[in-house]
């Protein structure tokens, strides 16, 4: 649905406070993004997208930074390039991660749709169709299985009812 | 086929002859480090779902550093299940309160040239200073590793950055990478390996070494390497193999500088990427000192900061908080410690501290502080109003006796 936008260099800092790192992902995610929009965590609603320049996610390890994000129901990332750690764990959680040149051309509360089968965002708002890098295949199966811990139980399910 | 030493070390992991750079691969995990915070707490309840155990526990290194010391229910409980954990999980490598994981893992012998390491927490790339390909995951990837010993990895590119000649004295590895970050930017690394080359790095010690490593996360590397060689090799108090890359291999960049030409630099808020050589602040007054975390308070850390403070008094609040307890033992037997505190430095316990802004005491609302972590983002050490500046520790040092940024080099000829 509805985009969100931020800039380049969104760090997990600024994702999620330190301060919270020690509680359960239900209280980190009412402070998610609220240094740089408090709005956010309140507003945004389930199926809306995140959208940024470059390098979003940059900084450390916590994976409660896009935990926290597919706890406000955030449907997928788009930028126009991820830090490589924050897009190894957005996969991991199940949420798409989407690498688009063109991010940058989408305003904030545009309405998005996504298209997996084509790699296409359509921006509804601006009548626009921008292409994003395909999600590479070993991954696209964890991501549709929601996530590598749901992605590693029908693995090892599938291995003890063989 | 000519390889780079990132390739050498991901075909080794990946049990083939050679790698081409782009291509995916499955690589077995030789060691996975946790700490307390991304760790046992987050782990552990995603084995018991899977009803999976520990591939391997002797392959598994757990250390306590980020929410000690304790200081209320949530961190206390967080502590707790790391020490039990490892032992319902027959995990011998634990180290309780011994100083932050990055430091204490090569410490404590863990870390040999050839390896192939995870570590739940993004600094870990400092384990390539070791000749260790060696990069940060989170939880779930964590126990993706935990589960099946292996880990899924894109085969890095390497861009070479290559120091000529020496730094000169009060000039660091610090100022090196802010340096670096400064003209790359916080994504300068692409997510690919960055190698640390040259004849100035060769002879940086083995921490120093580290700090390069260290910072390659915020240079946006996957991982940071160094080729090992004689001072790898003394640090270990063991021979071992060396690991270098193919003379003529071929890389995304190789970038070449002189590192006698290098100032002192300074990372203004919010990023360090704000970088600047040191004389561009002159006008900047902290209240605090701050000389800390993985990226700043190792032994030689504390050495570099002791020059400068060696016989002065320090104007501002100073926290030193030593990266480990072996290496504060050190500071105490050399008499570096007692330099540091007859400046006037208070004494921190050795955690991440202030730097991850975990703890009790972080920045309170408008302070300027300088100091020797990796990270100045908006808000990561305590209120996001206040403002911190990165420098090397002998700049925090310089900048504590001055009362404001100052070059160290002013009390070092």
């Amino acid at each position: 649905m509805k985009a969100w936008v931020f800039g380049d260099n969104v760090d997990t800092d600024v994702i999620v406070p330190g301060r919270t790192m020690k509680f359960a992902i239900e209280d980190i995610a009412p402070h998610c993004l609220e240094a740089v929009s408090p709005a956010f965590s309140s507003e945004v609603k389930p199926g809306d997208f995140v959208v940024a320049g470059r390098n979003f996610g940059c900084g450390s390890s916590r994976e409660q930074a896009p935990a926290a994000l597919k706890h406000l129901g955030v449907a997928a990332l788009v930028a126009e390039s991820f830090a490589g750690l924050f897009y190894r764990n957005a996969l991991n959680l199940g949420l798409p991660a989407l690498v688009c040149n063109g991010a940058r051309r989408i305003r904030n509360g545009d309405a998005l749709e996504i298209n997996y089968d084509k790699n296409e965002i359509v921006n509804l708002t601006m009548h626009q169709t921008l292409a994003f890098e395909p999600i590479p295949g070993h991954l696209m199966q964890m991501v549709r299985d929601g996530g590598l811990l749901p992605h590693l139980e029908k693995r090892l399910k599938c291995r003890t009812t063989s | 086929m000519r390889q780079t030493l990132a390739q050498k070390l991901v075909a080794r992991a990946a049990g083939r002859s050679s790698v081409t750079p782009g291509e995916i691969v499955t690589c077995k995990v030789d060691l996975a480090m946790m700490h307390d915070s991304g760790g046992p707490r987050r782990v552990k309840p995603m084995l018991e779902r899977l009803g999976a155990k520990v591939w391997d526990p002797a392959k598994v290194v757990v250390i306590t550093d980020h929410y000690l010391p304790a200081y209320d229910d949530e961190s206390r409980k967080i502590i707790r299940i790391a020490r039990d954990w490892v032992r319902e999980a027959g995990i011998e490598n634990f180290y309780d309160a011994q100083g932050i994981c990055h430091v204490v893992l090569p410490e404590r012998g863990h870390l040999r040239p050839g390896m192939f390491a995870v570590g739940g927490d993004s600094h870990s790339p400092t384990g390539g200073a070791f000749a260790a390909y060696m990069f940060g995951v989170g939880a779930t990837e964590m126990l993706g590793v935990l589960v099946t010993g292996e880990i899924w990895l894109k085969v890095p590119h390497t861009i070479v950055m290559d120091f000529d000649g020496a730094l000169q004295a009060g000039v660091s590895a610090k100022d090196m990478m802010l340096f670096l970050i400064g003209r790359f930017g916080l994504d300068g690394g692409q997510y690919q390996a960055v190698e640390y080359r040259g004849a100035a790095i060769r002879k940086l010690p083995m921490q120093e070494r580290m700090t390069l490593c260290n910072m390659t996360a915020e240079l946006g590397g996957q991982t940071g390497l160094i080729a090992s060689d004689e001072v790898t090799q003394d640090f270990l108090k063991t021979k071992t193999e060396i690991w270098e890359s193919d003379a003529d291999a071929a890389v995304l960049a190789h970038h070449r500088f002189n590192a006698g030409d290098l100032d002192p630099q300074v990372a203004a808020p919010h990023s360090p990427a704000n970088t600047k050589a040191v004389g561009q602040f002159a006008s900047i007054q902290p209240t605090l000192a701050y000389i800390g975390a993985c990226t700043g308070a190792k032994l030689e850390d504390l050495r570099m900061a002791s020059q400068v403070l060696r016989n002065r008094k320090s104007k501002l609040r100073l926290l030193v908080a030593p990266a480990s307890l072996r290496d504060q033992k050190a500071a105490e037997e050399d008499g570096t410690l007692k330099m540091l505190l007859d400046a006037g430095a208070e004494l921190l316990p050795n955690a991440c501290g202030i730097c991850a802004g975990y703890g009790e005491d972080v920045l309170p609302e408008n302070m300027v502080a300088i100091s020797s972590t990796a990270r100045n983002f908006k808000g990561r050490m305590g209120a996001a109003s206040s403002q911190v500046y990165l420098a090397s520790p002998y700049t925090v040092a310089a900048t504590a006796v001055a009362g404001r940024v100052c070059d160290p080099r002013e009390f070092l000829r």
